[in-house]
């Protein structure tokens, strides 16, 4: 024990009222006016953390020093702080496009299952709506809204320098659940095509560099064990009718034989389906660095339940990463393993909406079919073909799991020229392979499949993309001069394999299917770096990318950029007010190629499966189809351009940035209609039309308290993006009315949406409903809103949108002494839904309707009193702006409580998904596409959490 | 290497090299009358923007030409499905265009097939097989086949052949009276290459199938170009009554599981329980029509969608609508309300009981699960050319006389009474269509009867539900054609659209 004093200063001179604290305790004093301090009762491997507003912070360990002169960087917000960008690293200060950085302790936190729900909500312009509450389902990423309407809107990811295929795993709920998210350091989202545009043609989207954690060069070794147990629940049922109100609606307007189909019981489907859900996740992980060789080691195991009875998925990951150095450092070697097997159970998701709308008096069980309620066919009686399925057989009575494995390992050697220490060369070789084996099986004999004597399916899709990138860095400083260039080449080869097999039980095959594909990608690329007096900043970048999905002369695609930046704060070095002031400008052109099929441009012939031949004579002959194909399709271009300024003020502790963008594509990869007769097919993907994003993005961070004792970082973040299509067509026609999308549920082929020229893609095309003087809808009664006189399809109009115009983010960390509190939330804002539930199932008519079956209501019939569906009425349009808290968490530091000096360990309450103000009047007012028709319910999380460091 | 090929798929480069793939290729051109795509029943589709099962052309067809007439209703709420039966279609309307779509979906795979099988081409594989011009004609044949029904139902349409390459260009509208000229020559033309009647193999088109469809040509041509070719329509009548074909001997065989045996049917659409299956075609046919009380496995399927009826008007075409007499009045009657009040409620209108996938001798089609029937469709068959041939002669057509007519019609009804007691003496335009109606119903005749008969517009012959109206009502004469589909139209500026739309 001693107490220790010292000075803390700056370049500039003294700080004073910098902090210094006592790591993992309250103890902490703050520096007088002269940035003088002193602390008593100071242990020798105490950590001292030292901090002030507007410099980096320090750790130092006491040791036996006793008087200690500190000196932090100017740099604050750490400025200093190295951000990994496309085939390389760059110091934050230095960027210049719109880039975001979020590393780990800004993460959400909680039950986070696949590593999109980490940094949801946490940044301006990038929209990630989780995909139900299924056990890893993961999330619909959109940076700066979709700039395809037909091709593939998702960014490219790419981990550890590793693109990623962006297609989905057979088997998998989603492609990213095979990264444990307690793996990852930082999230960085490049966002303009100054960024982006380094990763060419498959950029347009943005892309997201993901980076795991790794062992650092002489730590100790560390190990952190955690584990947090989580329960789920519905948030909420979809309000349905009561057994007692529907019998008396059915009373009153169904027949004899519909009377006689009612049953005694009282049941509440949703309540049979749905469960407590209790999960658990686990990790262990060892960090630092073995005779100077950095490793970290992690084993996780997730085990998930949905709520929906029988969902279930779990995770063993593991990652390896060893950083071994050679040739006195001048050969660094990366190498990275990460590995998963999932094994995941799958509900049988068609009992969701089918326990909105089963009859609530029936029983559940019953004497046939597995023991369950069933409607039957009155002649036949056996399960009525057409009729439902008892919800809760549907779960217990299917038995759909899978297993997958995926394996991710890449090499990356850097060396640094021996003979020309300012030019080093970096390649990367990467393996990314994934196996799936899935199977489903129903028994013979039960309602579901009845027809068709059960199932007894397997399927299996096989992975194996190969990587490899080269490229060389040359870095100099020439007085006031500083030149950083870099060029290089990747290949990327993309095979797959599937296989589908169905029979039923008694071995009858349905369907067996083979198919193979592949696509390669080979690019050149390169980028320069020029900055003048550590103030103005120019890059520029170029690829041309290959891609064999195209014809050889349309194959290859050039993708420049050009960016400048101004740092304006080095005009004002000295300033007491502002520590970062920045202005950004960037032009960019990226492209798009992922257009789902690997051949699209070649003249090619399918044959038939064995269950489409044709009978010519006796005997039943194959047949093969010409394939309809587009021999000129080429790339879809996206030109961004974007201006932003970030700033950073000292003394109220506020940093943030400003975007304002304009994303244009051309040559959109659309499916449109062929001029009948010119090809083999209808519809064809073909680049024609062009779609316009343009917004504002906006994100601050404040820094209000910051002492020893207590710490409140709040951010909030907002965004507004308008899509608009600006061409839709090969032949300028304004009275075409658009592409017809958004298949809703209820007859066949019903959309509800459409693309059209002037308008947001997936714009509600509807009638406007016409409403009595009580405000109650008139049936069957729309607006002529083209006054011919009549009501016909011609009187349908665009009625809003499902994608929000603003959307906001804000969150908030307040640590006191031990505790602390933090909360995400999110809101969009002018969003609209289509409330397929109530079209379907609030009319009288859906009782009553089915053949030998009665189905249950909404009580929204009584507002609108409909006998029969009015689908395409705005009425169903609805408001579906809300507010969510995200997440709420609690934490506790027990090393006081412990008296733990060996170890500190942190105890940890989490909320997911709290709370939603709407006014929408369905279950979720966040359904990605605007059709609200019964997606599996986001469950309302509580979980607790255990981490102990050692 | 960035020049990846296909694994499964085969590149045209390759296909045509192999003699052995000309058959499989053809077998395309007659499934794309049957299914919806290479996987079957679902998945793989030809056509798209559309549900697959909705896509197959002879849904598409059964529905354009059964709908909106006295013989169906259908009461299901699918898109703008109801609007075919009230006769308020629009240019949007994507049951017709899945039809246009099919049709010319037909004719781009059937050009593709004559491009590649010309004898130059042939020639330069160093093939030399003489049934692959057979092949060809047969392709030609299903070329006309499908131009027909686009000069039947649209009109003036847009005109490709082998001669247009693949490819984004623009197909010229071709005028009606120069598309009836071309589908006559080609079907004139293929005559010599084409199978004698009865003669080629099973489902396969024949000179009698190429012979029916000139009949049907002629008998409409006032319709199509103001000119009647009914003595051309009575000359080709004759060449097919003349080839061998013979009634059936009970009605109802003729739309049975196994109704390949019969000797009447001229061209059928072919369809397999467990080798040719879809959520189209025939499934449809066999299926939509069974609800209410009826048993499903009276009908050898696992269950009835419950959609299709008839109107009250197309009952009372029948004196005895029992079924005892007249054995073509298939109506199931129990539970079911005579008069269509309501289209969507299935008990509303007789139910018709004509198509089943049952065997004549009681057997459940191969299907174990009922889903997908044996049941072939027929196209074309000899009752109709009988009927046809008698039209003719009444309508003032030379090289027929009215006693062989008579003598056909009452072969009909002879077998439709079990007996001669349903006979009748003398025969009138009148007498036709409403025997074409009790013979021939549900086999897509109807549309394009009763426009021949002035009866579709107008309102000189209403029925439930015509023109929107529960009691029918008289609507406007552009109807007769379907408007070309808004989506070609914006594809295509070229395109000229049907008048009234």
């Amino acid at each position: 024990q001693q107490t220790i004093s010292g000075s803390v200063s700056s370049k500039e001179g003294p700080i004073p009222g910098a902090s210094i604290a006592i790591k993992g305790t309250s103890k902490g004093v703050a520096a007088d006016s002269k940035g003088q301090f002193s602390i008593s009762n100071v242990t020798s491997n105490n950590v001292l953390v030292i901090s002030s507003i507007g410099y980096a912070s320090k750790e130092i360990t006491v040791g036996n020093q006793t008087v200690f002169n500190i000196t932090l960087d100017t740099d604050a917000q750490s400025l200093n702080e190295v951000v990994v960008i496309g085939y390389g690293s760059q110091k934050k200060k230095d960027l210049t496009g719109a880039v975001v950085s979020i590393s780990s302790v800004d993460f959400q936190k909680g039950n986070i299952v696949t590593p999109d729900q980490l940094v949801a909500g946490k940044v301006a312009g990038v929209q990630i709506t989780s995909n139900g509450g299924a056990p890893g389902a993961g999330s619909t990423i959109r940076i700066r809204s979709g700039s395809s309407l037909n091709a593939n809107n998702d960014p490219l990811i790419v981990i550890d320098g590793v693109p990623l295929d962006n297609n989905g795993i057979t088997g998998a709920a989603n492609a990213l659940s095979f990264i444990n998210p307690n793996d990852i350091e930082s999230f960085n989202v490049l966002k303009d095509a100054s960024a982006t545009a380094i990763y060419g043609s498959r950029a347009s989207n943005g892309v997201i560099l993901i980076t795991t954690k790794k062992g650092k060069k002489g730590d100790d070794i560390k190990v952190s064990v955690s584990s947090v147990a989580s329960s789920a629940q519905a948030r909420a049922y979809v309000d349905v009718l009561s057994a007692a109100d529907f019998t008396s609606i059915i009373n009153s307007k169904g027949t004899a034989a519909q009377k006689a189909l009612l049953g005694k019981s009282s049941t509440d489907w949703q309540r049979e389906i749905y469960r407590n859900a209790i999960s658990i996740d686990n990790n262990v992980s060892i960090t630092g660095s073995i005779k100077n060789m950095p490793v970290r080691a992690s084993v996780g195991y997730l085990n998930q339940n949905g709520i929906l009875k029988t969902s279930n998925m779990d995770r063993i990951s593991t990652s390896i990463g060893v950083s071994p150095s050679f040739l006195n450092n001048s050969l660094k070697v990366d190498l990275n393993l990460k590995s998963s097997i999932i094994n995941n159970h799958f509900a049988n998701q068609g009992a969701i909406g089918t326990a909105v709308g089963f009859d609530p008096t029936q029983a559940v069980t019953g004497s046939e079919f597995g023991g369950y309620f069933e409607w039957l066919d009155p002649a036949t009686k056996k399960p009525n073909s057409l009729g439902p399925k008892n919800p809760v057989a549907l779960l217990n009575l299917q038995n759909d799991h899978s297993t997958v494995k995926r394996t991710i390992a890449n090499a990356v050697f850097d060396y640094k020229m021996p003979f020309l220490p300012e030019l080093r060369a970096n390649a990367n070789i990467a393996i990314d392979k994934s196996s799936s084996e899935g199977s489903i099986y129903i028994p013979a004999g039960i309602a579901n499949s009845y027809d068709r004597g059960g199932k007894d399916g397997s399927y299996s899709q096989s992975k194996d993309n190969k990587t490899f990138e080269f490229y060389l860095n040359y870095v100099k400083n020439i007085g006031m001069h500083k030149v950083d260039i870099m060029g290089g080449y990747s290949y990327q080869d993309f095979l797959r394999e599937n296989t589908d097999l169905d029979k039923n039980v008694a071995g009858t095959v349905f369907n067996n299917t083979f198919y193979k594909t592949q696509n390669t990608l080979v690019s050149f690329y390169g980028r320069a770096n020029y900055t003048l007096n550590d103030k103005y900043l120019l890059t520029f970048t170029l690829r041309n990318d290959g891609s064999s999905r195209f014809s050889p002369e349309n194959r290859w695609g050039v993708f420049p950029s050009a960016a400048a930046a101004w740092k304006i704060s080095e005009e004002f070095k000295n300033s007491e007010v502002i520590s970062d002031l920045k202005l950004r400008l960037g032009w960019g052109v990226t492209g798009q190629q992922d257009v789902f099929s690997d051949y699209p441009y070649l003249a090619r012939y399918t044959t038939s499966e064995p269950n489409a031949q044709y009978q010519l004579g006796s005997t039943f002959s194959n047949t093969l189809r010409p394939e309809g194909y587009d021999a000129n399709i080429k790339w879809e271009q996206t030109t961004t351009k974007n201006i932003g300024l970030d700033f950073g003020f000292k003394k109220i502790g506020i940093t943030g940035s400003i975007d304002v963008y304009q994303k244009e594509t051309k040559d959109l990869l659309s499916v449109i209609p062929v001029p009948a007769g010119s090809n083999l097919t209808n519809q064809i993907l073909t680049n024609v039309g062009n779609l316009e994003n343009k917004g504002v993005e906006i994100s601050l961070n404040f820094n209000p308290i910051h002492t020893a004792r207590v710490n409140w970082d709040f951010g909030v973040n907002a965004t507004y993006n308008e899509s608009n299509i600006t061409n839709l067509t090969k032949v300028k026609d304004p009275t075409y009315q658009g592409i017809l999308v958004g298949g809703i549920s209820g007859g066949v082929g019903n959309t509800i949406q459409i693309h059209s020229l002037g308008y947001a893609p997936y714009t509600f095309f509807v009638y406007q409903q016409v409403y009595d003087k009580s405000g109650k809808p008139i049936e069957g009664l729309y607006v002529d809103r083209n006054g011919d006189g009549k009501i016909s399809s011609d009187d349908r109009y665009r009625y809003q949108s499902p994608n929000s115009k603003y959307f906001l983010g804000a969150s908030s960390n307040l640590s006191i002494d031990d505790f602390s509190f933090g909360f995400v939330l999110r809101a969009n804002l002018g969003n609209y839904m289509y409330n397929n539930i109530n079209s379907n199932n609030g009319v009288y008519r859906a009782a009553t309707n089915g053949n030998n079956f009665l189905s249950n209501l909404v009580p929204n019939v009584y507002d609108s009193g409909f006998n029969n569906t009015q689908y395409f009425s705005d009425y169903y349009i609805q408001n579906a702006s809300f507010l969510r808290v995200d997440n709420i968490n609690f934490g506790y530091n027990l090393n006081r409580l412990l008296k733990a000096k060996k170890y500190n360990a942190q105890l940890s309450l989490n909320v997911q998904n709290a709370f939603i103000l709407t006014k929408y009047q369905g279950l979720d007012p966040e359904v990605g596409g605007g059709i609200d028709n019964n997606m599996y319910p986001r469950p309302r999380t509580i979980s607790l959490g255990l981490q102990v460091n050692f | 290497d960035l020049n990846r090929v296909p694994f499964i798929e085969v590149t045209s480069a390759t296909v045509f090299k192999d003699p052995a793939n000309y058959k499989p290729l053809l077998a395309k051109l007659y499934a794309g009358l049957a299914v919806s795509g290479q996987q079957g029943p679902a998945g793989k589709p030809d056509i798209s923007g559309i549900d697959e099962g909705f896509s197959t052309y002879l849904r598409q067809y059964f529905k354009a030409q059964e709908l909106p007439t006295d013989e169906a209703v259908i009461g299901w709420n699918d898109g703008s499905l109801p609007s075919y039966h009230t006769m308020t279609w629009t240019s949007g309307n994507e049951f017709i265009t899945a039809m246009y779509n099919r049709i010319y979906y037909q004719i781009g795979i059937c050009n593709e097939y004559i491009r590649e099988t010309s004898d130059e081409k042939l020639a330069s594989r160093g093939i030399n097989a003489p049934e692959i011009k057979m092949y060809r004609a047969e392709a030609r044949f299903l070329r006309a086949l499908s131009y027909y029904h686009a000069l039947d139902m649209f009109g003036s349409v847009p005109f490709v052949t082998e001669k247009d390459a693949v490819g984004s260009f623009l197909p010229k509208q071709i005028s009606k009276t120069d598309l009836f000229n071309y589908i006559e020559s080609e079907l004139k033309a293929i005559e010599p290459d084409l199978a004698e009647p009865r003669k080629n193999e099973y489902a396969r088109a024949d000179k009698a199938a190429a012979w029916t469809l000139l009949t049907k040509l002629y008998l409409n041509a006032e319709v199509y170009i103001n000119a009647g070719k009914y003595t051309e329509a009575i000359t080709t009548a004759k060449k097919v009554i003349g080839a061998g074909y013979a009634l059936e001997s009970k009605y109802q065989n003729l739309f049975l599981a196994d109704n390949h045996k019969s000797a009447e049917i001229i061209f059928p659409i072919a369809f397999d329980g467990t080798r040719t299956k879809t959520w189209g075609g025939m499934t449809f046919i066999v299926h939509a029509p069974v609800g209410g009380k009826m048993n499903p496995a009276e009908f050898g399927i696992g269950g009835g969608w419950g959609g299709l009826r008839t109107t009250q008007q197309f009952v009372d075409h029948f004196d005895d609508k029992s079924g005892k007499t007249d054995t073509r009045a298939m109506f199931f009657t129990d539970g079911q309300n005579k008069n269509v009040e309501d289209i969507s409620s299935f008990t509303d209108g007789y139910a018709i009981t004509k198509y089943k996938n049952v065997t004549s001798t009681g057997v459940k089609g191969s299907d174990p699960e009922g889903n997908f029937p044996d049941t072939d469709f027929p196209m074309f068959r000899l009752a109709d050319v009988y009927l046809m041939y008698a039209e003719a002669v009444l309508r003032g057509g030379a090289g027929g006389d009215l006693t062989t007519a008579l003598q056909y019609v009452n072969a009909l009804r002879n077998r439709a009474y079990n007996g001669t007691q349903g006979n009748v003496s003398t025969l009138n335009l009148d007498l036709i269509i409403k025997e074409r109606g009790r013979e021939l119903y549900w086999e897509c005749h109807r549309r394009t009867d009763l426009i021949r008969f002035k009866m579709f517009t107008g309102s000189n012959y209403v029925w439930a539900w015509k023109g929107g109206s529960k009691a029918g009502a008289g609507v406007s004469e552009n109807l007769k054609l379907f408007p070309i589909p808004s989506s070609d139209i914006v594809a295509n500026p070229n395109l000229v659209q049907n008048a009234g739309y």
